[in-house]
């Protein structure tokens, strides 16, 4: 735990890091999204009840499963760029192109999945 | 800057301790949730999803392999899909889920509580959280 990084959330933001920062802030809050939903979701079927009753409201909500296939897709896509770019250190000189290839990876996929759960959400 | 040239150490020369250990496991846990998911979409395929489930519903499934996640679809019987197979499964896929979420939350953690005290009391609750998520996981997946 020699490892001390101590930078304020507040100057993290200011770091102008373009594209592999905007990759590094969105898997966060992708993670972090899962880990909520994966957690909420457990105990709702574990106690059961009510509660488990109105947090499945919340999540078959259309606005929440944009939110949390944004979460998934976004992380699984990101996820394996970072691994596969770890485990083969070479490519990491071709990072900017990753993103870019990320993203027209993601793009397509996210918006057929949000113009489907967009449409079953207005009933068509 | 595209022409940067890396200088990262090849693995088998960076030697091994707890982080390294965990950095290299959520790599290889990543890789596994992959394999996993798409062993259980090839075998919703297989016992006739594609004309019984909607595209929604198969990646339910996939994303965890539980039976209750199939009720509502216009599946005619649920039996082969509470196989132990599946069960076993989709018991994998939420050890490493777990294993990797929490150990993805006490890094973030670590960004931001760098005192040595906080850290440790991070990790114990960390440590609690997962158990108990993997037991109450486990207990949903085999009884219900």
């Amino acid at each position: 735990m020699s490892l001390n990084r101590n930078v304020p959330l507040a100057t993290g933001l200011r770091y102008r890091g373009r594209g592999n920062q905007l990759a590094f802030v969105l898997h966060r809050i992708g993670g972090l999204g899962m880990a909520i939903f994966i957690t909420m979701h457990l105990l709702a079927s574990f106690f059961g009840g009510d509660v488990g009753r109105s947090l499945n409201h919340v999540y078959e909500n259309w606005l929440f499963q944009i939110f949390i296939f944004f979460c998934i897709l976004f992380h699984a896509i990101n996820g394996l760029r970072i691994t596969i770019m770890d485990l083969w250190p070479k490519l990491l000189e071709h990072q900017n192109e990753a993103i870019w290839l990320e993203w027209a990876v993601f793009i397509p996929i996210f918006g057929i999945a949000a113009f489907v759960i967009l449409r079953s959400a207005m009933g068509g | 800057m595209a022409n940067a040239k890396s200088r990262t150490l090849p693995l088998t020369k960076r030697g091994l301790n707890f982080e390294m250990f965990m950095w290299l496991f959520t790599r290889l846990s990543a890789l596994a949730m992959y394999g996993l998911i798409l062993l259980a979409v090839i075998g919703a395929l297989i016992m006739g999803a594609r004309n019984q489930m909607s595209f929604a519903d198969i990646l339910r499934w996939g994303f965890m392999p539980n039976a209750n996640h199939v009720q509502d679809t216009n599946v005619p019987d649920l039996a082969p899909w509470e196989n132990p197979f599946w069960k076993v499964t989709g018991s994998l896929l939420l050890l490493v889920a777990v294993a990797h979420g929490v150990h993805g939350c006490v890094v973030i953690a670590d960004d931001y509580i760098v005192s040595e005290r906080g850290r440790n009391i991070v990790r114990i609750i960390s440590i609690v959280f997962m158990l108990s998520m993997m037991g109450i996981g486990l207990y949903i997946l085999w009884t219900s």
